[in-house]
C-alpha cells in the first residue's frame, strides 16, 4: 500500500457523545468485523472500560475500504477520553494526520472536546466535524453547527450529519476521511523514525507496542532500539492491527503497526519513545515524549493482613501493563504492611483498585490519596513527602511547598458565576476569562493540585450540570500553609485516615469527616468517638451510638429467603471491613474524605 | 412430618404497618376459595409421602372467610392430605369477626388453634395503626373463644410503639397474661417502606422508637413473661411448656411446608418457593393449570446458613454435631474469634453440644448469625 492511500485518524468526542458506536459502524461498513461478533462497543475490550464508559487504554484499528475504484487503507487510533491520560491522548493525535470531531447534537461541544481539538489543531491535524445523534427528537442541529463554525472556522456544509444509532452518514464520514484528510508524507528509505503512542500486555507474547511509523520501514527480525530507554530487541514480529494482530514482513513509513519483541515489562516500553534501527539510527528522536509521572498517590492495603504478598504479586503483574502505576511497600500503624502507590489521578488509583479486585480477586483498602509535596526543615534538608505521616514535627518544619496545576475550565456562561465561586473556594487564582463563542467562556485559573483530587470534578459536574469541562497541566511549586490532621476513633490516632490540608480548611474539612464517618461506619455494641484533630488540638468530634439491638421481629417461612440474603450481604460487608483497635471500618471509610458531597 | 399454610389474602382495612400481601376488594373471595382448593389438588404430591402434622390459616384475614368456605378448604385439605390426628390448625383472627357465631362455626370447621390479633390493649394504639377493632372486643374475643371451649389460643402484642411507655407496656403485658392464654407472640414494631408508616418515617412524620426503649420493654417482656410461666422459645415467641406453636416452629427447624396461596412460601427440604404476590394473577394462573411462583435452590452454604440464622433465633438453637454431620463444619475451629467474643457478652452459651442465645443475646440475633454464616 502506498502512502497516498492511507489516512490515519482519531476522533475526538466528549464522553457519551457517541465515538465508541460510531466507530463500531466504521467497522462493519468497512466490514472489519463480523455483523455478528460486533459486541457494543468493539474498541473498548476491558469489561471496566465497558462500564466506565470511558476507553481507557488506546487502542488502534486498520480498516479497508474502497473507494472510487481505490483501495484505501484507514487506520483509527482510539484515545482515552480523561484528564488523567491526557498525555497518552497527545501522543496518540501526535500518530495522525487527521481527526473526526464528533459533537452530540443534543448537547452541543464540552471543554473536554475543546482542549483536545487544540491539542489536534497544534499538530496540524485536518478535522472533520461530524453531528451525531441527529435521530433523537431533541437534537438541535443548527445551535451546534454555529458552535462548531464559531470553534473550527470550518463551513457549514462541511459538517457532516451522522447517528451512530441509525447508521446516517458513516458512508459520507468514510469518503470524507479518504477526500479530507492528507496522506502520510514519511519517505520510507529514511532511517526508521517510529513513534510509541500505545502498548498492550499479552500474557503469552508480552508488551506489544503500537507505533505510527514518521520515516523509514521497519522488518521482521531487524534489530531495533527504543530511544529513550536506551534498550535494543530483535522484532520478532512486525504487523498491522486489524481486529486482532495481523503480521506482516514489514511495516513501511505513514502506517500504523505493532512490534513484539520479547519485551516482559510496560516499564520498558513508553509512550511517545522513539523505535529507530540499531545500526542505521535517525538523527533525532521524536519531539514530544515525556516521562509519565505519577500525580496521585496512596496507601494500598490488603484487608485481610494475610494476602500481602498476594497483593504485591498482583500489583506487580498490573504493573507489567500499566507503566504509569508505581508502588513501593509502607506499613502503617492501623492497617499493617501494604503499599504506597502513585497513579496518573483519581481516575486511574479507581482503575487500579477496580482492576486488582476483577482480576486479582483482591478486596484492598485505599487511603486518602495525596499529592507529592516538598517539605523543608529548619535544618534546611528538602524532603519529598508522598505521605501525611512523613512530614515534619511542626517545630522541625520550617516551610512546605505544594504542587500547583494551570486549570481550564469551559462552561456555559451561566454557570461562570458558580465555577469561579467553587475555584475560589479550592483556592484557585483566577487567570484569565475567554469568551470562545456568545454563551461559552473559558476560565483559567492557577490551583493546587491537591483541590483537584479532592472531589473537584464530580462537584464542578454538578454546579454546571455536566457543562463544564476541564483540563490541567502542572506548573510548578508553591509555598502553602499547610497542617497535618489527624483522625482519631475512640482517643486512638488512626494514621491512614491523616491528610495534608489547608490550615484554612481545617476546622470544616474535620467536621465534615468526622459527619460522614459517622455515616460510614456502622454502629457497634459500643459508643464510638471520632475526633478529628490537628497535633495534640481537636477541632472536631462525632459520636456513633452503641448498637442495642439488632434483630428482626418475624422470621417465619415467608421471611427466611430474604433475611439470609440480607444477612448474607451483611457478611459480605464484613469481609471489606478491617478491624482498627476494637472498631470495624469499612473499606470505604479510608475514602470519607473524597465523598463529603455525596 | 409436613405443615400447610394457606394465605386467605383479605382484609377489611389496611394496618398502618402492614406489608403483608393482601386486598380489601372483598368481592373475589369464593373465586379465591375455589383457586385453592384446585391448587391443593395440583399440589398433592409436594408433601412426599410425609404426613401432615399442622394446618396454619394465615393472611391477611383469614377470621373473614365463612364456615361454608373454610370447610370447603379444610376438607380438600383433608382429602389430598394423609393428616394425622391430633394435628395443629390454627386460623388467625382479628378479635372484631370473633362472634360466638363465628368462634362456633370455626370449631365445626376442625380449627383448634385460635390466633388473634390483639396488638395492643390501649384504644390510642389501635387507632394509630388502624386496626379494625378496639380493646374491648380482644377482652371478649378471648373469653367468648375460651368460653366456647379454645384452649388453645395465642395473641399478639406489638411494642415499640412511639406513643407506647414503659408503663403502658408493662400494663398491656399485665393484662395479657391475665387472659391467661398459653401462647403469645410479641414483635418489636417494624417500619416497612412501603406501609403508610414507611412513608411517613420517609417524609420525616414518624420518628422510630429509639432502640434503648425498644431495647427496655423487650427485656422487660422477657422478665414478666417469665414469671407467668411463659417460656421465650423464639425471639419473638412465648409459651407454657409444650404449647410451642408446631406450625411456625417447623420453619425454624427447617421442616417442610407448602404454601397454598398468593405469596404463600414453600419449602421441600431443599428448595424454597412462593407464589405470585397479585390475587388476579394467581387465580388466572391456577385456573389454568400454570402455577405461578418463583424458586430458589438452595446451595449447601445456604442451607447452612438458614440453620444457622432460624435454629439461633430458638431456645434450641444450632447443635454443633448436626453442623459436623450435615455441613461438615466445626463451628468452633470455623469461627473461634467470633463465638469466644459473644459468649463473653453474655449473648452466647454452649451447653451439651448446643450453642443457643441468652435473651440478651436474643437482641442481636441477626449479628450474631452473619457472624457465623458462610459466604464465599
Amino acid at each position: 500500500m502506498s502512502q497516498k492511500n492511507i489516512r490515519n485518524f482519531c476522533i475526538i468526542a466528549h464522553i457519551d457523545h457517541g465515538k465508541s458506536t460510531l466507530a463500531d459502524r466504521l467497522l462493519q461498513v468497512t466490514k472489519t468485523v463480523d455483523e455478528r461478533k460486533l459486541v457494543a462497543q468493539t474498541l473498548d475490550d476491558m469489561d471496566l472500560e465497558r462500564e466506565k464508559g470511558i476507553t481507557i487504554k488506546a487502542h488502534a484499528i486498520q480498516m479497508n475500504y474502497a473507494y472510487r475504484g481505490e483501495k484505501f487503507v484507514l487506520n483509527l487510533i482510539d484515545t482515552p477520553g480523561h484528564v488523567d491520560f491526557s498525555y497518552e491522548v497527545s501522543r496518540s493525535i501526535a500518530a495522525c494526520e487527521g481527526a473526526l470531531l464528533i459533537v452530540d447534537s443534543t448537547q452541543g461541544i464540552q471543554a473536554q472536546t475543546i482542549s483536545n481539538l487544540y491539542l489536534a489543531l497544534e499538530h496540524d491535524l485536518h478535522i472533520i466535524p461530524i453531528l451525531n445523534k441527529l435521530d433523537l427528537p431533541n437534537a438541535e442541529p443548527e445551535v451546534v453547527k454555529d458552535q462548531i463554525v464559531d470553534l473550527i472556522g470550518c463551513e457549514r456544509e462541511d459538517i457532516i450529519h451522522a447517528s451512530g444509532k441509525t447508521g446516517l452518514g458513516v458512508d459520507e464520514i468514510l469518503a470524507a476521511i479518504c477526500d479530507r484528510i492528507p496522506a502520510p508524507k514519511g519517505d520510507e528509505n529514511a532511517p526508521l523514525q517510529a513513534m510509541i503512542f500505545d502498548s498492550v500486555f499479552n500474557s503469552f507474547r508480552g508488551i506489544i507496542a503500537y507505533y505510527r511509523i514518521l520515516n523509514g520501514t521497519i522488518k521482521k527480525g531487524d534489530k531495533v532500539k527504543f530511544m529513550a530507554t536506551d534498550t535494543s530487541y530483535e522484532a520478532d514480529e512486525v504487523g498491522v492491527m486489524g481486529l486482532e494482530l495481523q503480521a506482516r514482513s514489514e511495516v513501511k513509513a505513514g502506517d500504523i503497526g505493532y512490534i513484539i519483541s520479547g519485551i516482559k515489562t510496560a516499564s520498558e516500553v513508553k509512550v511517545g519513545d522513539t523505535i529507530t534501527h540499531v545500526n542505521n539510527p535517525c538523527s533525532e528522536s521524536i519531539k514530544g515524549f515525556e516521562e509519565v509521572k505519577p500525580m496521585v498517590f496512596a496507601g494500598v492495603y490488603p484487608v485481610d493482613t494475610d494476602d500481602y504478598e498476594d497483593l504485591r504479586a498482583s500489583m506487580e503483574k498490573l504493573q507489567l501493563n500499566d507503566a504509569s502505576l508505581v508502588f513501593e511497600p509502607e506499613s502503617s500503624a492501623a492497617l499493617g504492611f501494604g503499599f504506597r502507590c502513585g497513579f496518573l489521578g483519581m481516575l486511574h488509583m479507581e482503575i487500579i483498585q477496580e482492576r486488582l479486585e476483577r482480576e486479582f480477586n483482591m478486596t484492598v483498602i485505599t487511603t486518602v490519596p495525596n499529592v507529592s509535596y516538598i517539605a523543608h526543615t529548619t535544618k534546611g534538608e528538602v524532603i519529598e513527602i508522598h505521605n501525611p505521616s512523613e512530614l515534619p514535627d511542626s517545630n522541625k518544619l520550617d516551610f512546605v511547598e505544594e504542587p500547583y496545576i494551570k486549570a481550564q475550565i469551559i462552561t456555559k456562561t451561566e454557570y461562570t458565576g458558580a465555577v469561579m465561586k467553587l475555584c475560589i473556594e479550592k483556592r484557585g487564582m483566577l487567570q484569565n476569562q475567554h469568551y470562545l463563542t456568545a454563551d461559552r467562556v473559558e476560565l483559567t485559573f492557577e490551583m493546587p493540585l491537591a483541590e483537584i483530587v479532592f472531589d473537584f470534578y464530580d462537584r464542578l459536574k454538578t454546579i454546571s450540570r455536566g457543562y463544564a469541562s476541564f483540563d490541567y497541566h502542572p506548573i510548578g511549586l508553591k509555598q502553602s500553609d499547610l497542617v497535618k490532621m489527624d483522625i482519631l476513633l475512640n482517643g486512638d490516632q488512626v494514621d491512614a485516615l491523616s491528610a495534608l490540608i489547608h490550615r484554612d480548611h481545617a476546622f470544616d474539612l474535620g467536621k465534615r469527616i468526622c459527619i460522614k464517618l459517622k455515616e460510614l461506619i456502622p454502629r457497634q455494641q459500643f459508643e464510638i468517638a471520632l475526633q478529628a484533630g490537628i497535633g495534640a488540638k481537636i477541632i472536631a468530634r462525632e459520636t456513633i451510638s452503641a448498637l442495642r439491638k439488632d434483630v428482626t421481629a418475624k422470621c417465619y417461612g415467608g421471611d427466611i429467603s430474604r433475611k439470609r440474603k440480607l444477612l448474607e450481604k451483611q457478611k459480605e460487608g464484613k469481609k471489606r471491613m478491617r478491624q482498627v483497635g476494637s472498631v470495624e471500618v469499612p473499606q470505604e471509610a479510608f475514602l470519607a474524605v473524597l465523598k463529603l458531597n455525596s | 412430618m409436613a405443615g400447610i399454610y394457606i394465605h386467605i389474602p383479605f382484609c377489611k382495612q389496611a394496618c398502618h404497618y402492614c406489608d403483608f400481601h393482601f386486598s380489601t376488594t372483598l368481592h373475589a373471595r369464593s373465586e379465591l376459595v375455589d383457586a385453592l382448593v384446585i391448587e391443593l389438588d395440583q399440589r398433592k404430591h409436594d408433601a412426599h409421602d410425609e404426613p401432615v402434622r399442622t394446618i396454619y390459616f394465615g393472611g391477611g384475614t383469614p377470621s373473614l372467610l365463612s364456615g361454608d368456605e373454610l370447610k370447603k378448604i379444610m376438607d380438600r385439605v383433608f382429602d389430598t392430605q394423609v393428616v394425622i390426628s391430633p394435628a395443629e390448625i390454627t386460623l388467625e383472627a382479628n378479635p372484631d369477626d370473633l362472634s360466638k357465631n363465628k368462634i362456633k362455626e370455626l370449631r365445626e370447621a376442625g380449627i383448634n388453634r385460635l390466633s388473634i390479633g390483639i396488638q395492643s390493649f390501649r384504644d390510642e394504639d389501635l387507632k394509630w395503626m388502624n386496626r379494625a377493632h378496639l380493646a374491648h372486643q380482644a377482652d371478649y374475643a378471648v373469653k367468648a373463644a375460651q368460653d366456647a371451649g379454645f384452649e388453645n389460643i395465642t395473641i399478639d402484642l406489638i411494642y415499640s410503639i412511639p406513643s407506647l411507655s414503659m408503663n403502658d407496656w408493662r400494663d398491656n403485658l399485665k393484662k395479657a397474661i391475665e387472659l391467661n392464654v398459653p401462647h403469645i407472640s410479641a414483635y418489636s414494631l417494624t417500619i416497612e417502606p412501603k406501609t403508610v408508616f414507611g412513608h411517613r418515617k420517609a417524609k420525616g412524620l414518624l420518628t422510630p422508637t429509639d432502640e434503648s426503649i425498644s431495647q427496655d420493654q423487650f427485656l422487660a417482656m422477657v422478665d414478666l413473661f417469665a414469671e407467668a410461666g411463659l417460656l421465650q422459645y423464639e425471639v419473638s415467641n412465648f409459651s407454657k411448656p409444650g404449647l410451642e406453636s408446631r406450625h411456625n416452629s417447623s420453619y425454624w427447624k427447617g421442616e417442610l411446608y407448602i404454601g397454598i396461596g398468593p405469596s404463600a412460601h414453600s419449602f421441600d427440604g431443599k428448595n424454597r418457593r412462593w407464589n405470585i404476590s397479585n390475587n388476579q394473577q394467581y387465580m388466572r394462573g391456577i385456573q389454568r393449570g400454570e402455577p405461578m411462583f418463583e424458586q430458589e435452590i438452595l446451595t449447601k452454604e445456604m442451607r447452612y446458613n438458614e440453620y444457622i440464622m432460624t435454629g439461633l433465633r430458638t431456645i434450641w438453637g444450632v447443635e454443633l454435631n448436626y453442623l459436623r454431620d450435615h455441613f461438615g463444619v466445626d463451628l468452633n475451629d470455623l469461627y473461634p474469634k467470633e463465638i469466644s467474643y459473644w459468649k463473653e457478652e453474655g449473648k452466647m452459651i454452649e451447653k451439651e453440644g448446643v450453642m443457643r442465645l441468652t435473651p440478651k443475646g436474643f437482641l442481636f440475633a441477626d449479628r450474631i448469625a452473619s457472624d457465623l454464616f458462610i459466604v464465599s
